[in-house]
C-alpha cells in the first residue's frame, strides 16, 4: 500500500472516531438539557404568605386546647378557616375576588394546606386565637402558571383552573401575598396523592434508597471481596472453579428483573420478609451488585504484579499475610471503584424493586431506627417511575426534578470513585 | 558427571544438599537429576545458558516452586541436615531469604519495606528495636546513607539500583541463614553492580549466599564455588578457580569461553 493511501486511511479513521465522540456528546447534552429544563422548575414552589387568626370556637369547641379533643375537627374545618383567612387577607390588601365562584376560590389553596395547618395546630394549640404569619401551598395549577406550564389560554380549556383564578394570583403576587421560592420541601416531604402534586416530595424515597444502599454496601462489599480473593488466590483451578467463574460472569448479564423475581420468591414468599421494605430491596440489589463488584475486584487483584506477592512470600509471609498485607491494598483502588460503580448502578435500578412491591404509594417515613429497613418505603427511581405515570403534568415536572437529583447522586458517586482512586494511588 | 570426590574437606560446613533433584513443569522436565552440596559462609554461583533451570533450582531451595501451579519437585533437598519438605515453608523462607531478578519493593515506605519481615516474625519487641533492625539492614544493603533522611518515602520511588539494594536489605532484615539471589544485577548499571558485588562479598562472612548470574566475570569475582547448568543438568560443580581455569567438561569450557550460550 502506498503512503498516501495509508495516510488517507488514518485520516478517515480519526475523522470517524471524532464524529462518534461528537455524536455521543450531542446525545448527552440534549439528554441533560431536556431533563434539566423540564426538571429545574420542581425546585421552586409557589406559596401564599398569609396573616392567620384562627378562631378557637370552630377549631377547639371544647376550649380545653387538648389535642386529643381537637382531633375531632377534620381538615374540612381547617379548610374553611383558611378560606376565611384568604378572604380577610385579600380584603385587607384591597384585592377584588368577586369574579370567582366559591369553588374556584377554595381551589386557590392546595388540598394539602389544611392538613398541614391542622398538624401544626395539633402540635401547638397555642396557635389558636392569635395572629401569626403562615405560608401555605398554592394549588398545583397556579404553581404551574408561574413556571410556564399553565397559561391563560390553557386555563380556559382546563377544568381544574380558570383564568379568573390566575388573575387573582397575579394580583396577589403584586401585593406580595404570593411568592415562588426555593422548594426545600421537595427533598424531604413524602409523596402526595394524585390531586396534590404541589405537596409531593422525595423524602420517603430518599430514606428507602439510603437504607438499600447501606444494605448493599454492608453485604456486597465483604462478600464480593472475599469471593474475589478466594477465587483469585486460594481456589484450585479445576472444572468446579471454572464453573463458578462462568456463572459469575453470567450473573452479571442476567436482566435485573430476574433478581426481582428471585427476591420475590426467595425473600418474601419463602423467607417471609415484609413486602415493600428496603430490607428486601437491598437484598435483591445486593444479589444484582455482587457479580459487578466481584468481577471488578478480581480484575484488580489480577492486575497486582505477582512479584509483589512473591516478595512477601519469600520473606516468610504466609499466603494470607501476603494477600492481605500486599495484594489487597494494591488492589483496593480498583475494588473501590468497582464498588462505587456497582452502588451507583443499584441506586438507579428500578425493575427488581417493582416486583417486590416497592412501587406502593407510601406516605409514612420508615423509622430511623434499625427496624426502619423492614418498614414500607419507596426508592428514588421508583418515585420517578411513579410520578411519570400520573396524569398531572405537575408530577411529570417533579419526576424530572427527581431525575436531576438521582443523576446528581450518581455523578457525585462516580466523582467520588475517581477522587478516591486518585488519592489512594497518589500515596505511592 | 563431575568428580564426586572433589574437595570434601568442607563437608562439615555443608548447609544445603541436593540429591537426584528433578523438577517438572507439567509434562516438561526443567531439571534432571541434580546433585549438589552447598557450603556455608561462601558464595556459590549458578551459571548456564538461558532456560537451563538455574532459577528453577534456586526456587526449589526456598520452596517458592510450591506456589507455581503444575510444578513438581522430586528427589531430596536438605537444609541443615533436614529434609525441606519437613519444614513449614513459611518458616523455611524466613531462614532462606531471596532477592529476585527484578527489584520488587512493596508499594510502601522504605522503612516499612525493610520492617515488614521483622514485623511478621515478631523479631522486635518495640519500635526502638525495630528501628535498630531496619537501620542495620539498610546499612548491610549499602543503601543507608542514601535513604536515611527519607525513610518515609515510597520504596518504589527509588532508582532501579537503589530498589535492588533495598530488596537485599529487606531480605537481610529477617536475618536469614541463606540468601538466594536470582540475577540481582541484571537490571543495574556497572556502578550499582559493583556496589552489590561488594555487598555480596561482605555478606559472605555471615551467610551462605547463592547467586545466579549470566556474567562470567561476576561469577569469577564474587564466588568461591561455581555450578554450571546446561539443559536442566548440573554439568559441573567445583571451586570457581577451577571452573574458570581448568574445567573438566567440554561443555563448561565452551560456555565460559563463549562458544555455547
Ligand atoms: N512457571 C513455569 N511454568 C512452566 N515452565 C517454566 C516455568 N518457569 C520456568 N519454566 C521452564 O523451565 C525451564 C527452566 O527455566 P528457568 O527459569 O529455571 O531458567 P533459567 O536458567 O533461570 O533461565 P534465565 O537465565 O533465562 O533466567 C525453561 O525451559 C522454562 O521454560
Ligand atoms: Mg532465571
Amino acid at each position: 500500500m502506498d503512503l498516501a493511501k495509508r495516510n488517507r486511511k488514518e485520516k478517515t479513521f480519526r475523522l470517524l472516531g471524532l464524529s462518534a465522540i461528537v455524536l455521543s456528546l450531542v446525545f448527552l447534552v440534549s439528554l441533560f438539557a431536556s431533563v434539566i429544563s423540564s426538571g429545574l422548575p420542581s425546585f421552586w414552589q409557589t406559596k401564599y404568605t398569609l396573616q392567620l387568626d384562627l378562631p378557637s370556637d370552630k377549631l377547639d369547641k371544647s376550649g380545653t386546647r387538648d389535642p386529643l379533643k381537637m382531633k375531632k375537627v377534620t381538615t374540612i374545618g381547617y379548610s374553611k378557616a383558611l378560606v376565611q383567612a384568604l378572604k380577610d387577607n385579600l380584603d385587607a390588601a384591597g384585592i377584588d375576588y368577586s369574579e370567582l365562584s366559591k369553588k374556584e376560590f377554595k381551589n386557590m389553596i392546595s388540598k394539602e394546606a389544611p392538613a398541614q395547618l391542622r398538624n401544626a395546630v395539633l402540635a401547638d394549640p397555642s396557635l389558636l386565637d392569635r395572629s401569626f404569619t403562615w405560608t401555605l401551598l398554592a394549588n398545583g395549577r397556579i404553581d404551574g402558571y408561574y413556571k410556564g406550564r399553565v397559561t391563560m389560554q390553557s386555563a380556559e380549556l382546563d377544568g381544574m383552573v380558570s383564568p379568573a383564578q390566575l388573575e387573582l394570583a397575579d394580583a396577589m403576587k403584586e401585593k406580595g401575598l404570593l411568592k415562588t421560592s426555593f422548594n426545600t420541601q421537595f427533598f424531604w416531604w413524602p409523596d402526595a396523592s394524585d390531586l396534590r402534586p404541589e405537596a409531593a416530595g422525595l423524602g420517603v424515597a430518599f430514606l428507602g434508597s439510603f437504607y438499600m444502599m447501606l444494605i448493599v454496601l454492608v453485604l456486597a462489599v465483604p462478600i464480593s471481596v472475599c469471593t474475589a480473593v478466594f477465587l483469585e488466590e486460594f481456589a484450585p483451578t479445576n472444572w468446579f472453579t471454572d464453573l463458578i467463574e462462568i456463572n459469575i460472569s453470567n450473573l452479571a448479564a442476567v436482566p435485573s428483573i430476574v433478581f426481582g423475581i428471585l427476591g420475590l420468591s426467595l425473600f418474601i414468599n419463602f423467607a417471609g420478609l415484609p413486602q415493600s421494605a428496603p430490607l428486601v430491596g437491598g437484598l435483591c440489589l445486593t444479589l444484582m451488585t455482587l457479580p459487578t463488584v466481584i468481577i471488578a475486584a478480581r480484575a484488580s487483584i489480577k492486575a497486582v504484579p505477582p512479584s509483589l506477592k512473591d516478595g512477601a512470600l519469600a520473606l516468610g509471609a504466609s499466603k494470607t499475610q501476603a494477600v492481605f498485607h500486599h495484594v489487597l491494598p494494591s488492589a483496593a483502588p480498583g475494588i473501590l471503584t468497582g464498588t462505587i460503580i456497582g452502588l451507583a448502578q443499584a441506586l438507579g435500578e428500578t425493575a427488581p424493586l417493582l416486583l417486590i412491591g416497592m412501587v406502593a404509594f407510601v406516605r409514612e417515613y420508615p423509622s430511623l431506627s434499625p427496624e426502619g429497613i423492614t418498614e414500607p418505603a419507596t426508592a428514588l427511581p421508583i418515585q420517578i417511575y411513579n410520578w411519570t405515570v400520573r396524569g398531572d403534568p405537575a408530577f411529570v415536572e417533579r419526576a424530572s426534578g427527581a431525575i436531576i437529583v438521582l443523576l446528581t447522586f450518581m455523578i457525585a458517586m462516580n466523582l467520588l470513585a475517581v477522587l478516591l482512586r486518585r488519592r489512594v494511588e497518589k500515596r505511592w | 558427571m563431575f568428580d564426586k570426590t572433589l574437595d570434601r574437606t568442607m563437608t562439615e560446613n555443608t548447609k544445603i544438599t541436593a540429591q537426584s533433584v528433578n523438577v517438572h513443569y507439567g509434562d516438561k522436565q526443567a531439571i534432571q537429576d541434580v546433585n549438589v552440596d552447598i557450603i556455608d559462609k561462601a558464595v556459590t554461583a549458578f551459571i548456564g545458558p538461558s532456560g537451563c533451570g538455574k532459577s528453577t533450582f534456586l526456587r526449589c531451595i526456598n520452596r517458592m516452586n510450591d506456589t507455581i501451579v503444575g510444578c513438581k519437585v522430586t528427589g531430596s533437598i536438605t537444609f541443615e541436615g533436614k529434609e525441606l519438605t519437613e519444614f513449614d515453608p513459611v518458616y523455611l523462607r524466613s531462614r532462606i531469604g531471596m532477592v529476585f531478578q527484578k527489584p520488587n519493593p512493596f508499594p510502601k515506605s522504605i522503612y516499612d519495606n525493610v520492617a515488614y519481615g521483622p514485623r511478621i516474625h515478631g523479631m522486635a519487641k518495640n519500635k526502638a528495636e525495630l528501628d535498630d533492625i531496619v537501620e542495620r539492614a539498610l546499612k548491610k544493603g549499602a543503601i543507608w546513607d542514601e535513604v536515611k533522611d527519607r525513610l518515609d518515602a515510597p520504596g518504589t520511588g527509588l532508582s532501579g539500583g537503589q530498589q535492588q539494594r533495598l530488596c537485599i536489605a529487606r531480605a537481610v532484615a529477617t536475618q536469614p541463614d541463606v540468601l538466594l539471589m536470582d540475577e540481582p544485577c541484571s537490571a543495574l548499571d556497572p556502578i550499582a553492580t559493583a556496589q552489590i558485588e561488594e555487598l555480596i562479598n561482605e555478606l559472605r562472612e555471615n551467610y551462605c549466599v547463592i547467586i545466579v548470574t549470566h556474567s562470567m566475570q561476576q561469577a569469577a569475582r564474587v564466588s568461591q564455588k561455581t555450578a554450571f547448568f546446561h539443559l536442566g543438568h548440573l554439568v559441573e560443580f567445583d571451586d570457581t578457580n577451577k571452573i574458570f581455569t581448568n574445567p573438566e567438561d567440554p561443555r563448561t569450557e565452551s560456555y565460559i569461553t563463549g562458544r555455547i550460550g
